[in-house]
């Protein structure tokens, strides 16, 4: 059971919480422009690296705010816990980003 | 005083140095990959093979999951390659010359809801034309099916009805690739352990060979079959993966007499179990829902999935947990595999198979050995390959495989 901190109402279970996979995906900005290869990177392909993760969490049985973990998938240990814009590019970005990287 | 050990019973598989090159190298040493390996022995006549296993053979998930075996999927694709598998099942301890205790003992996949009933029926239809063996079975039918199963209508979410394949089973995992090994190693397919991957060799866009921590080799073909690494394997080789790496556990009970003569398995209370022929009573569930490697998850989901266990087998209530653990499985965007071709030339990736792998264990071999030994899809993975995700022709098994994803 991880025990996540939510910006808004302190340590709560893993329980209260709802996972969003990878963090910092935005919505391409002008999707009609997309080819067929795009679109499926944005999708259907995430980051899934073993070692540290950006990732979203809802806590959606408590102020069911959106807010961004970045937790190491090896250890569970929780790294970073923030709002908006990673906080350290050089552990919020852990994945490939050099195919299908939107930000 | 402590008696001497007995003698350690001879050994199935040798554990041989890697040579400087093969002609093939399959990465990844669970029940996947030697099923590659020995297809690729087997049918096209290639041995000069390596498996190159990172920890002991089959320690990953190969030990790990619930060991059910079953072909009654919804759509045409999956129905071919799980039927397939499970002829080839019905065959393998004869052609491998091992009883790994393959027992037919059917599958009952419970209804809890009017939607349930009208999946469940669409889905017995839809097996049905594809020449796989399900039936439709009310409460009663189910109860007779196994005793054990708690069919009162009075209980939060009644059983409604199930379907039924008769031919569906379990067969003890270990000894599975037991077979396999020690078939490969007869065949003189080297069976490499302690054996990490940690990079690609490559000529251009296509790969010759693989770095590892004992030392490069040089790989005509190379063929991914890591199951939840295959992601961290195919960012070293260059390209993405549509997978995500989740924890799925799995639990046994202490030993009880025979009590639970088939296997169950409901979406919607969602838990599946049977009973190893050992004793234990064996429980799966769902993954938890955080990416992760580490071979653990968190014991709310097992409380959930006990939770159903006990609603469904009442009998149950007094039964101990013995042990509980995890494995890393790679969930797909669709819940269907993706067998075929990678961007890198000569690189074929076997993985996605997510929560339902090990009953695929020989048609994931037959068909990925084919396409890394002809560099073409067979006609059975042929509908699995990477591009579906940019075609958008998903072969969407969640909610329709008979199980919750």
């Amino acid at each position: 059971m991880l025990l996540l901190t939510c910006p808004w109402c302190g340590p709560r279970d893993e329980t209260e919480y709802r996972y969003g996979g990878q963090a910092h995906v935005p919505h391409p900005e002008d999707p009609s422009a997309l080819s067929d290869e795009e679109w499926a990177e944005y999708l259907f392909f995430r980051d899934n690296p073993s070692g540290p993760f950006a990732e979203r969490w809802c806590h959606s049985v408590g102020c069911r705010r959106w807010f961004n973990v970045v937790r190491d998938t090896r250890t569970y240990e929780i790294l970073a816990v923030y709002t908006g814009a990673a906080p350290d590019s050089s552990i919020g970005r852990s994945g490939d980003s050099s195919i299908g990287a939107h930000a | 005083m402590a008696d001497l050990p007995p003698a350690h019973p001879t050994w199935l598989w040798g554990n041989p140095d890697p040579r400087p090159s093969y002609d093939a190298v399959v990465v990844g040493g669970g029940g996947h990959g030697l099923a590659t390996a020995y297809y690729l022995a087997r049918n096209h006549g290639l041995t000069n093979v390596a498996v190159l296993e990172k920890g002991w053979l089959a320690g990953g998930n190969m030990a790990r999951n619930t060991t059910i075996i079953r072909s009654n999927y919804l759509w045409d694709a999956s129905a071919a390659i799980y039927e397939f598998a499970l002829r080839l099942w019905e065959q393998l301890p004869e052609e491998l010359d091992y009883d790994f205790l393959f027992s037919q003992r059917g599958v009952l996949n419970l209804a809890h809801t009017p939607q349930d009933v009208r999946e469940a029926t669409r889905r017995v239809n839809a097996n049905q034309l594809n020449g796989i063996d399900a039936q439709w079975l009310d409460p009663d039918e189910a109860a007779k099916v196994c005793p054990i199963l708690n069919v009162s209508p009075h209980v939060r979410y009644p059983v409604l009805g199930a379907t039924f394949q008769p031919r569906a089973g379990i067969a003890k995992h270990d000894h599975v690739a037991w077979a396999f090994a020690r078939a490969l190693d007869a065949m003189g397919v080297h069976l490499i352990q302690n054996c990490e991957v940690t990079g690609f060799v490559k000529d251009g866009d296509r790969v010759v060979g693989v770095e590892t921590t004992r030392g490069r080799i040089g790989a005509g073909v190379v063929g991914l079959v890591a199951a939840g690494h295959s992601s961290v394997l195919a960012r070293m080789a260059g390209f993405r993966l549509p997978i995500q790496s989740h924890p799925l556990q799995a639990l046994a009970s202490e030993l009880y007499e025979p009590v639970h003569p088939t296997v169950v398995m409901s979406n919607h209370v969602h838990v599946y179990v049977s009973q190893a022929h050992k004793g234990e009573l064996v429980m799966g569930a769902g993954v938890d829902a955080y990416n992760g490697y580490g071979q653990r998850g968190a014991f709310h989901i097992i409380e959930h999935q006990m939770a159903a266990a006990l609603e469904l087998f009442p009998i149950f209530g007094r039964a101990h947990l013995l042990r509980t653990w995890a494995g890393i499985v790679d969930v797909s965007p669709d819940a269907s595999p993706i067998i075929g071709p990678t961007p890198v030339r000569n690189l074929y990736v076997n993985c996605g198979w997510g929560t339902g792998g090990f009953k695929a264990t020989p048609s994931a071999g037959w068909v990925m050995a084919h396409t890394m030994a002809t560099g073409e899809p067979h006609e059975l993975n042929r509908p699995f390959g990477l591009e579906r995700f940019i075609t958008g022709a998903l072969v969407d098994e969640h909610g329709a495989a008979a199980v919750a994803h």
